[in-house]
């Protein structure tokens, strides 16, 4: 059996006193849309903070395979796991350089192999013609996931300045010019319209479909988590309640029970988790 | 506000004036050889107060007047449109990039040739090109990386030491020791830069602020190697690529004027060091439009923007920083060599802090970013004294003043304004068949 | 050994000074993150106020020293106070929210305003005060040298205790302490539940200036001179002061003040005065790359 492209054992997160994740375990593959879900404070964010590196977890182990190579994530540093192993991401409260155009911050996404094509600085100054070469294919990279987005038109503007909606998809335009193995996204869907959260599912269905990028997402909207996902993850305290397809997981008893809060009957049932 | 809401905000704040004034500016201390004697100068308080209300009151005025146009300009504009409005000064710092620059530069090869260019004229035109050269290469920490460098002076000293050091005692020339008062300067920011650029950016304020103290401890103390406080005179003058400025030259040497034919004239050197350092300059100026399109410039301003969306692209922010400081450090180490070839004498007294403070002014001032704005700010901050003596008590004062103000009111800088580094669409197209 | 005694007395009344102008650090950084680059100045000023109130004094005949000391305290302590609350309004306040160089930029104006505005007022030669508190208690007498605590530095000690417990008590125990600490945690929340930020901010400035004033009391009489320059390094070595202990920490710009005083006179005096500064200097690079979060300092988690 092949190696899933990314695999998380035991992962637990300490803050202080605090366990905000509690020995979670999962797959996520190549091709593959992977939600990961829960109420307010099941740890969500914190699972993709140690996947992309932000936070070093206190236990656990994160692996993952690109071309045959396992890359332990949980070694590198966030820069590296974003370079080396290939795990892009987005962030929750958007984060672009807003000062700087749309094609920027896509061209800033090629950023390490810019540096290699431009003789880390010292050829490009020089005006090295491999160099312009190198750019211009950068500038057909930024510019294809301009069209996939529809932000070709507002390529010279200054992403600041564009609205909400169009920020999300410029974040995950971004995130694709970094040529990912793995894509992940923090709630995606917050504050889009219906209109655009559609948009949306298209764009993140084409890029499983097309591109075979493992896509990992965290969100709310249970629509959106329904409709695209492959594979579903529940957390809720911390702890990994379920796992499975879309269908299996919206008819466990638990996950009802986590985001409807429990009946009284249900007490047995979460006395097992 | 209303006119009385104004009013009592004014006496409020001329009452707060002079409460302070009061015993800074109210009594003077003089000396009388055993206890501190006082003078009393209540009249100055009352100067102050008077000067803080109508200030106050026109600050306040004058704001909702602001606040009132740009309601009124909110109503007139769709709210798409409003977000585009350019404002008039960072459209002037455009236009100046674009037409200033060019005639500036102009102005500045020619100028040495024109009427009145005495000696003083050429000696000041060096001066202001020193400031402008310090000031576009801090402008590459500050302005494009935004690392707050408060101690970019000490990169100066070093380079002028390290000159100073390598042509008196191993014979250097000015062109060999260029290069090497560079490479040294950098190192020197590498060292300091690599422990603390990992952390957040108000450490590296605080450290550059102390190494730049350190250095100067370090030269005044230091008495076998630097001289102390006396400084290291008797610099080699830089020569005209191996031809010297002298009347009579050694044996076996040809000097500049017997080169190209000419009467000796001690002029001729001024002007050479004044194109030296204009050459110097304008390599800055140059390497920092090109680096600016590399990948490795658009990663600074990325940085400057979000350090964290930096690192989930890649992006290593420790030695990205680390670039853009080196660089900046290197081009002070450039001019300090300058400094030195030029005076001949150098000392810690040219080193203090007060000299980071006017280059961080020259940076602020000029709207970080803005290479034409740079110049008018350096040339504006050093020629003003000159102008007017009585003014350099003064200089200081104003230049803290005016930092506060523009951070205040304009906090990207008077003329900032960025020009993208590259275009999907050509420049005054718009897609989709719209007009400009 | 009593030459080491003495320089331990030496070094902690230094370091009460520190400390008491690292707290001003160490607050107004936990409150709004940035280090406020004029409070050497804001101490610098205290010191002036202290000296020009101490020659008033004089003059006016008022030369007994525990009232002349009360009364250059509460002269110092308000109009310092007054600076601290000022300098926070014009320089500060309009800045919140603005992009992240502006108010280090600002505050670094604000410094060369307040050196530069002090220079011009009252001259740039050195201020000398008329030594007021003389004597000490000899403790322990050797062959070659004996060593004295003066009173001013047990009065220096003394004060610097009485202050540090006091204003423990009030960080932890008033109203305006939770308040304090509320911002500290989440200025946005504590807003929204009824603390007046901006007012607290503003205290929180004047209190660190309260401080710094009576620093500068202390040293103007401790050393004898003051002058507009002495807030730069004094600055620099609280600041350091306050990163050693932990920034953010009251009690670790307390500990942190204690030891750079105690080091700067430890290497004054056993190895080159010259190079003391330095000293401290290389403390800060090297707390900042082994243990960046000082001594008693808790690490901060970025939110992303």
């Amino acid at each position: 059996m092949t190696q899933p492209l990314l695999r998380v054992e035991h992962l637990t997160m300490r803050f202080g006193g605090l366990i905000a994740v509690n020995d979670v375990s999962f797959d996520a593959h190549e091709g593959q849309i992977t939600a990961v879900i829960g109420p307010n404070g099941a740890g969500k964010t914190t699972v993709f903070n140690c996947i992309a590196g932000f936070y070093k977890p206190t236990v656990g182990r994160l692996t993952l395979t690109r071309n045959a190579t396992p890359y332990l994530l949980e070694r590198m540093p966030g820069n590296d796991i974003a370079g080396k192993a290939r795990v892009a991401r987005t962030f929750q409260n958007i984060r672009l350089f807003p000062k700087m155009t749309v094609l920027e911050n896509l061209i800033v996404a090629q950023h390490n192999k810019l540096m290699r094509a431009s003789g880390f600085t010292l050829l490009g100054l020089f005006g090295w013609p491999g160099y312009g070469k190198a750019e211009a294919e950068a500038v057909d990279l930024a510019r294809y996931w301009l069209d996939r987005t529809n932000l070709t038109d507002v390529a010279d503007e200054v992403a600041g300045s564009l609205p909400y909606g169009g920020q999300r998809r410029l974040e995950i335009a971004r995130a694709m010019c970094t040529e990912p193995v793995l894509l992940c996204l923090d709630e995606p869907a917050a504050g889009l319209n219906p209109r655009e959260s559609a948009d949306l599912n298209t764009l993140l269905r084409f890029i499983r479909d097309e591109h075979k990028t493992g896509v990992l997402l965290i969100e709310h909207d249970m629509s959106v988590v329904m409709q695209i996902s492959d594979h579903v993850i529940v957390l809720d305290y911390g702890r990994k309640i379920a796992d499975g397809t879309p269908d299996v997981v919206r008819n466990d008893p638990k996950v009802i029970a986590a985001y409807l809060g429990e009946p009284e009957d249900s007490a047995a049932v979460q006395g097992v988790v | 506000m209303t006119a009385a809401e104004r009013l009592k905000d004014a006496i409020m704040a001329a009452g707060v004036a002079a409460l302070l004034a009061l015993p800074l500016i109210g009594f003077e201390t003089v000396d009388t050889g055993g206890p501190l004697g006082i003078k009393t100068r209540f009249d100055y308080i009352a100067y102050a107060a008077i000067a803080v209300f109508l200030g106050r009151l026109g600050m306040r005025i004058a704001l909702d007047w602001r606040r009132n146009y740009r309601e009124s300009l909110a109503d007139k504009l769709d709210p798409v449109d409003a977000v585009k409005h350019k404002s008039v000064l960072s459209d002037l710092g455009r236009k100046a990039d674009k037409w200033l620059m060019p005639a500036l530069i102009g102005f500045a090869i020619i100028m040495p040739f024109l009427p009145f260019a005495n000696r003083t004229v050429i000696d000041l035109g060096t001066v202001v090109l020193i400031y402008v050269m310090l000031g576009w290469g801090l402008n590459i920490v500050v302005g494009l990386a935004g690392l707050l460098d408060l101690g970019y002076v000490a990169f100066y000293a070093v380079g002028a030491y390290t000159f100073a050091l390598l042509s008196m005692h191993f014979g250097f020339g000015f062109w060999e020791t260029l290069p090497l008062a560079g490479l040294l300067a950098a190192t020197f920011g590498v060292v300091l830069g690599f422990p603390v650029l990992r952390l957040r950016g108000d450490y590296l304020a605080i450290v550059t602020l102390g190494f730049g103290e350190i250095i100067r401890v370090i030269l005044l103390n230091w008495q076998p190697v630097t001289g102390g406080p006396a400084g290291i005179s008797g610099i080699p003058r830089p020569s005209f690529f191996g031809f010297p400025f002298a009347a009579d030259p050694p044996e076996g040497t040809t000097s500049f004027h017997q080169l190209f034919g000419l009467e000796f004239a001690s002029l001729h050197r001024i002007i050479f060091l004044y194109y030296l350092i204009l050459a110097l300059a304008l390599i800055t100026n140059i390497f920092t439009m090109r680096i600016r399109k590399l990948p490795v410039g658009r990663a600074w301003e990325a940085l400057r923007e979000d350090e964290i969306a930096c690192t989930a692209l890649g992006i290593n922010p420790t030695n990205t920083k680390l670039t853009a400081f080196a660089i900046g450090a290197m081009f002070g180490g450039f001019a300090g060599s300058f400094f030195a070839a030029r005076q001949g004498f150098i000392s810690p007294e040219s080193f203090s802090f007060i000299e980071s403070a006017v280059i961080l002014a020259i940076v602020v001032l000029g709207g970080m970013g803005s290479q034409a704005g740079i110049v008018l700010a350096a040339a504006f901050l050093t020629l003003l004294p000159e102008v007017a003596r009585e003014f350099s008590l003064f200089r200081m004062l104003a230049f803290g003043a005016a930092m506060v103000l523009i951070m205040v009111w304009r906090p990207q800088g008077l003329l900032a304004h960025r020009e993208p580094t590259m275009r999907l669409h050509p420049a005054g197209t718009k897609p989709g068949g719209g007009t400009p | 050994m009593e030459y080491f005694l003495q320089q331990l007395i030496n070094g902690l009344t230094l370091g009460a000074v520190y400390a008491l102008i690292a707290i001003g650090y160490t607050m107004v950084y936990g409150i709004i993150g940035m280090i406020n680059f004029a409070h050497g100045e804001i101490y610098m000023i205290g010191a002036f106020i202290a000296v020009i109130t101490f020659s008033i004094l004089g003059i006016v005949g008022i030369t007994w020293v525990p009232l002349a000391l009360l009364i250059v305290l509460i002269v110092s302590m308000i109009i310092t106070g007054l600076y601290g609350w000022t300098v926070e309004r014009i320089a500060y306040r309009p800045l919140r929210g603005s992009f992240r160089l502006a108010p280090l930029i600002s505050a670094i104006g604000m410094s060369i305003f307040l050196q530069n505005y002090v220079q011009i007022a009252q001259g740039a030669k050195i201020k000398p005060l008329q030594p007021m508190i003389r004597g000490g208690i000899e403790l322990m007498k050797g062959e070659t040298f004996s060593v004295t605590i003066s009173y001013l530095q047990m009065i220096i000690m003394a004060m610097t205790l009485a202050l540090m417990i006091g204003f423990s008590y009030l960080i932890s125990a008033t109203p305006l302490g939770r308040a304090q600490r509320a911002c500290e945690q989440d200025r946005m929340m504590a807003s929204l539940l009824g603390v007046n930020a901006d007012r607290t901010i503003s205290l929180t400035f004047v209190l660190g200036a309260v401080l710094a004033a009576v620093a500068g009391v202390m040293v103007s009489l401790y050393y004898g001179v003051v002058d507009f320059y002495i807030g730069f390094l004094a600055g620099l070595k609280a600041f350091t002061a306050a990163v050693l202990g932990g920034i953010g920490s009251l009690p670790g710009a307390m500990l942190g003040g204690l030891l750079i005083g105690l080091i700067e006179a430890f290497w004054s005096a056993y190895f080159s005065i010259e190079y003391k500064d330095v000293a401290v200097f290389t403390i800060l690079v090297v707390v900042l790359i082994f243990r960046p979060t000082g001594l008693l300092g808790r690490p901060e988690v970025e939110k992303v």
